[in-house]
């Protein structure tokens, strides 16, 4: 999926005009309300699950899909769970792969985008044309195939491997390695028009270190379409893992995510449709808040641009 | 021309080349040798047979060496054969192919069927409230579960309405009218997947259109507003609209495979799937290369069409790009 973002160039809008903007933009001001309820709930699951008095992980096949009551909000899945809690703490999951894989790709495209960029020529070439060929790939495939590699016969130790939080780090990672190409284009849109300003040309003619240059006067002049690329992104991180999840191959349970939990909602579509409902209306609403923000927030920090 | 298509031609055979090093050797770290598999479903088999059999088939080589040797057999035009099913790869993929071919081809159609209408009406009245709906359902299309929309699919128009079937394709001997009815729901889900992102590219391809000169120039003239937006206008907002949507088809690939799993779908994402998660690994790799091949056919035809649409563009120019 890509952004449009149509000029790369400007910095950081100053703070106050920003939030000016910003506020006018309803659908951006309630997606931000609405992420930070949502990222609350999640970080409440504990006391939750305490007040309710459920127990997220316990299997109780004497209380298979339980209508929703008192105690259970949502009702309770095939195995007698809490279907609301466990809501909660696959949120936990849900929103950290998002913001950690969107954040580690971001700073793999920046870093690709700043080189490219900066240097040009050749190593331009190089990282741009590799740049196009991961875009043009066919992903999907190759993350079911990054997802189902061996991590014993890759070096890494049985006890992390076989670790019940493996699958989440493997999604961070696997996610960030594929997921860096839009930052990438950007940035180096932006590092090749800063690069010509005269504060650029100055710090090189005093002798600043490509490294200094690069992170010190460049960097912060491409931040804003950073930011945008990486909020819109993290709802397609989130897409991704609950894909992922969804096929067996991400998150593995017992550690419940949005994805996983949907795993056999196929099977049951006839017994408990119900079930399908609850974790694929969060992914839905969590990801289009994620989108609103990315639009509200180029808007407010690049007012130059079209609004598309 | 020439050189163009040699250069592009030589690029695609590079990617095919590099994807299929990465792919054959991820596929070397997956869990679960051929040999071993057998061993465990054939209780007949010693370990020193099985020793033997991975001498025969060259397993017991290095990993790059097994590769080198696969490289040479697929140059020679020896695909290899499915372990799972037993015959040439290829024989399997093609039907696949084509099937999910049918997919994409039929999506794709109906997507920017609607897409191209409702992208100009929105960018003929922007901040409109007809526009902030358009907007809405756009925002909807990007961020929706493809999965989940084809289980919201199945649950409604399948389980509880009963009016389509909820997968499969209608057996080998299907008419062509139940072999519609299968197909309605995978492609409104692979529609929608697409349809949102292809209706925000031709709005904003549209209004940057509308801005230019020209058609200031022709709305000054008299000429009338719905020869001015489609004459004039929708005929350069094509041009990026097309580049944009076949470089979108590796995107559409991946949510081939989603939409073909969900519904059962005999296409090549669900075999590509299925064949991993079965330890079918030739078929799995030939599989993906395939699909890569299909993907930067359609990105090459991309561009010849951007160079047969626009006569601004000539194949000179695409060269030195």
């Amino acid at each position: 999926m890509s952004i449009a973002t149509n000029s790369a160039t400007t910095g950081a809008a100053e703070p106050h005009m920003f939030w000016r903007r910003f506020r006018r933009n309803r659908p951006a001001m309630a997606s931000a309300a609405v992420l930070v309820l949502i990222a609350l709930a999640a970080l409440l699951a504990p006391a939750f699950e305490a007040m309710l008095g459920v127990d997220a992980t316990r299997v109780d096949l004497f209380n298979q899909y339980a209508p929703p009551d008192a105690t259970h909000w949502l009702g309770t899945d095939e195995a007698g769970r809490d279907v609301f809690v466990r809501l909660l703490y696959g949120g936990r999951i849900s929103l950290l792969v998002g913001l950690v894989a969107a954040l580690g790709a971001a700073t793999i495209g920046t870093a690709i985008g700043l080189l490219a960029g900066y240097y040009g020529g050749r190593l331009d070439t190089l990282l741009m044309r590799t740049t196009d060929g991961v875009i043009a790939l066919p992903l999907l495939p190759l993350l079911i195939v990054l997802a189902a590699v061996d991590l014993e016969k890759l070096g890494v130790p049985g006890a992390v491997a076989n670790s019940e939080l493996a699958s989440l780090y493997r999604i961070v990672f696997i996610i960030a390695l594929v997921g860096w190409t839009t930052v990438a284009r950007l940035v180096r849109a932006g590092t090749l028009s800063i690069r010509a300003r005269e504060f650029v040309r100055s710090a090189e003619a005093m002798g600043a270190r490509p490294s200094v240059i690069m992170l010190r006067h460049i960097l912060p002049n491409v931040v804003s379409p950073i930011i945008v690329a990486t909020t819109l992104s993290i709802g397609v991180v989130i897409l991704l893992e609950s894909v992922l999840s969804f096929l067996g191959l991400g998150i593995q349970p017992p550690i419940p995510s949005w994805g996983n939990m949907l795993t056999n909602a196929q099977e049951l579509a006839t017994r408990a449709p119900a079930l399908a409902v609850g974790p694929g209306a969060v992914i839905f609403v969590t990801v289009m808040a994620f989108n609103f923000l990315g639009d509200g927030l180029q808007d407010a920090l690049d007012p130059r641009a079209t609004r598309r | 021309m020439l050189a163009f298509l040699t250069r592009r031609l030589f690029g695609m055979a590079l990617v095919l080349a590099i994807m299929s090093f990465v792919v054959f050797m991820l596929i070397g770290l997956m869990p679960g040798d051929p040999i071993d598999i057998m061993i465990a479903s054939n209780p007949d088999l010693t370990p020193a047979d099985g020793e033997r059999l991975k001498r025969l088939h060259g397993l017991d080589l290095p990993l790059w060496e097994r590769y080198a040797n696969w490289l040479g057999r697929v140059l020679n035009g020896d695909l290899g054969f499915s372990r799972t099913y037993n015959r040439p790869v290829l024989e399997i993929l093609l039907p696949r192919l084509g099937n999910t071919l049918i997919l994409l081809g039929l999506s794709s159609i109906v997507a920017i069927l609607i897409a191209i209408p409702l992208g100009v009406i929105a960018a003929t009245r922007p901040q409109s409230t007809l526009d902030g709906a358009i907007n809405l359902f756009c925002f909807a299309g990007i961020s929706v579960p493809p999965f989940w929309l084809a289980l919201v699919f199945i649950l409604l128009f399948a389980v509880t309405l009963g009016w389509l079937p909820a997968g499969g394709m209608g057996g080998p001997d299907a008419g062509l009218f139940v072999r519609v009815e299968f197909l309605i729901l995978p492609v409104a889900t692979l529609t929608i997947a697409s349809l949102a992102g292809y209706t925000r590219f031709a709005r904003a391809a549209m209004i940057e259109v509308l801005r230019q000169d020209y058609i200031r120039t022709a709305r000054a003239k008299g000429l009338g507003s719905g020869r001015t937006v489609f004459g004039h206008g929708l005929r350069n907002a094509m041009l990026p609209l097309t580049t944009i949507i076949a470089l979108d088809f590796g995107t559409l690939f991946s949510g081939a495979l989603i939409t073909e799993t969900m519904f059962g779908y005999l296409g090549m994402g669900k075999l590509i799937y299925d064949s991993i998660l079965g330890n079918d690994f030739n078929l799995a790799l030939v599989g993906l290369l395939l699909a890569t091949l299909v993907v930067l056919i359609g990105n090459f035809l991309a561009d010849m069409a951007y160079a047969v649409l626009d006569p601004r563009i000539s194949f000179k120019s695409l060269e030195a790009a």
